[in-house]
């Protein structure tokens, strides 16, 4: 089990949806010190949490910590901004997870590490 | 550069081997390996394993086997890149006879994947940890997001999907090393439980304890330890972005195409010399992706071809007649190694009811996570 660091720098990006925007155009979630084609100039921006399903599964067999809410959804996002993300969906009937159906970002409870570890929190995403 | 050629390899069994530890299961496929090549000292060995530390509580792993093939003194060290970390061992072994450093190199890879319950979490390790599996995919599940957007656009149904486990199943009746040396059927495929939709438990690779080895050395004198030495003619390497959603195109495994790329380039082949592939099917859907990714079928046609028999014995390439990852099993870091053991016992005709015939080059390929890396070895009979 690792130490609660570990999980609180990752926070600007999970709880507040803090990312960057490059000059090339790429926008990238978490922080990154060079795009992927090379580029360092990039300013910060807040996604507004609105984006639309690339692809999605409905995962039946997961690993040990997401055992207890199997099954579950997990789509592959691209948020209005640009940015690419995978998260789980919540509160949404599995038949309306669809490629290219439109999601919000909430913040929400992600997993517990184990009876004595930090809960953990994040995004998941809506079909609205 | 020195050319480089395989001279000997070893097998253990694929499958749950209960009574062996990471180190028995390594022995064994390397002492096999060393009597086939007949040779009795190396001068340098390469272990690659994905994850020796949460598979079996063991790192350290060159210089624990280095110690229990009778080899202690060698340099060794543990090459990891995922599950294409076998064929990344292999390929430091390559390049480091190729430079002139050593002459008799063994390459091993090993998984021992039985021995812990949760063997999920430990294979989405080759995911971005904090930002694919955090948020709870699977490796199947970013298999089934390929799935779905190659179904969608190419209009590619369940059943044709079915087609590549049922031909890997198939070939690996004639594998006296596979884990699943049986047939399966149609209905077992859409029937056998869901995993990450449409992906069930027949279109995945196995759970797998296994170890594999060769031993390499220069062309040059390959021919004092065998008739029949399989040289490298091509190798070609390659990353891309490890989260699946970084992927421009969710269908195509850009690291595949340029691996392929450079060892075509480097063996001045093309994909019509390439008679049999072993390639990294460690899902249905992933077989389709690299048989396109290497060039024997365009985009968006390489399920439909697969259904229609393409991709068997009398086909336009043979893919996977080891039964691939899905039938012969998939220890991990042991499969890179394993496909080529199967491409130098086909090139050498030793490859049994399985043989190949008329066999102009091989290849395999090898990949890492969702294709965040990828290596193809292009080689042929001297």
């Amino acid at each position: 089990m690792a130490n609660s660091q570990r999980y609180t720098r990752e926070i600007p990006h999970r709880f507040r949806l803090e990312a960057q925007k490059f000059e090339d155009g790429f926008v990238s979630l978490p922080n990154r010190y060079i795009s992927p084609s090379g580029c360092k100039n990039f300013e910060k921006i807040t996604l507004s949490g609105k984006g639309k399903i690339l692809s999605y599964t409905i995962i039946s067999t997961p690993s040990d910590q997401f055992k207890l809410i199997k099954p579950f959804p997990v789509a592959i996002i691209e948020t209005e901004e640009g940015a690419r993300l995978t998260a789980m969906i919540t509160d949404t009937p599995f038949e309306k997870v669809k490629i290219g159906a439109n999601v919000e970002l909430v913040f929400r409870k992600i997993m517990e590490e184990g009876h004595s570890g930090i809960i953990n929190y994040g995004y998941k995403a809506i079909v609205i | 550069m020195r050319e480089v050629a395989i001279i000997g390899v070893g097998l253990t069994k694929f499958g749950e081997l209960w009574d062996q530890n990471i180190r028995d299961m390594f022995a064994e496929a390397a002492l096999k390996a060393m009597a086939d090549a007949k040779v009795d000292k190396i001068d340098s060995l390469y272990v690659g394993a994905m994850s020796g530390g949460l598979y079996a509580y063991q790192e350290h792993l060159g210089s624990l086997m280095a110690d229990y093939i009778g080899q202690a003194g060698v340099p060794a060290a543990r090459v990891e890149s995922a599950c294409s970390s076998g064929a990344q061992a292999a390929r430091m072994a390559y390049y480091e006879i190729a430079s002139g450093a050593s002459d008799i190199v063994l390459v091993g890879g090993v998984e021992k994947m039985w021995d812990v319950d949760d063997g999920t979490f430990v294979l989405a390790t080759a995911a971005d940890q904090e930002y694919e599996a955090y948020n709870g995919v699977t490796f199947p599940g970013l298999y089934a997001m390929m799935a779905q957007v190659y179904m969608q656009r190419y209009g590619l149904t369940r059943e044709e999907l079915a087609a590549v486990p049922i031909k890997s199943h198939k070939h690996a009746v004639h594998n006296p090393y596979a884990q699943y040396p049986f047939e399966i059927d149609l209905k077992a495929v859409l029937s056998a439980a869901p995993v990450a939709d449409p992906l069930r438990l027949l279109d995945c690779s196995p759970i797998t304890d296994g170890a594999a080895a060769i031993i390499m050395a220069p062309l040059e004198i390959a021919k004092n330890f065998t008739d029949k030495p399989v040289k490298i003619k091509g190798i070609g390497a390659a990353t891309g972005p490890i989260a699946l959603h970084d992927h421009k195109d969710l269908t195509r495994l850009d690291a595949v195409r340029l691996s392929a790329e450079r060892a075509y380039k480097a063996a001045g082949a093309s994909p019509s010399d390439i008679s049999f592939v072993e390639v990294h099917d460690c899902f249905s859907i992933a077989e389709i992706l690299v048989a396109e990714e290497l060039g024997f079928f365009d985009y968006g046609t390489a399920g439909k071809a697969i259904a229609e028999g393409q991709a068997t014995y009398g086909g336009k390439v043979v893919i996977n007649p080891s039964g691939g990852l899905k039938a012969k099993g998939h220890p991990v870091g042991a499969t890179g190694v394993a496909q080529l053991i199967e491409a130098t016992l086909q090139l050498q005709g030793r490859a049994g009811k399985r043989q190949i015939e008329n066999i102009k080059l091989g290849m395999t390929q090898n990949m890492g996570g969702s294709g965040g890396s990828s290596v193809v070895n292009i080689l042929e009979a001297i």
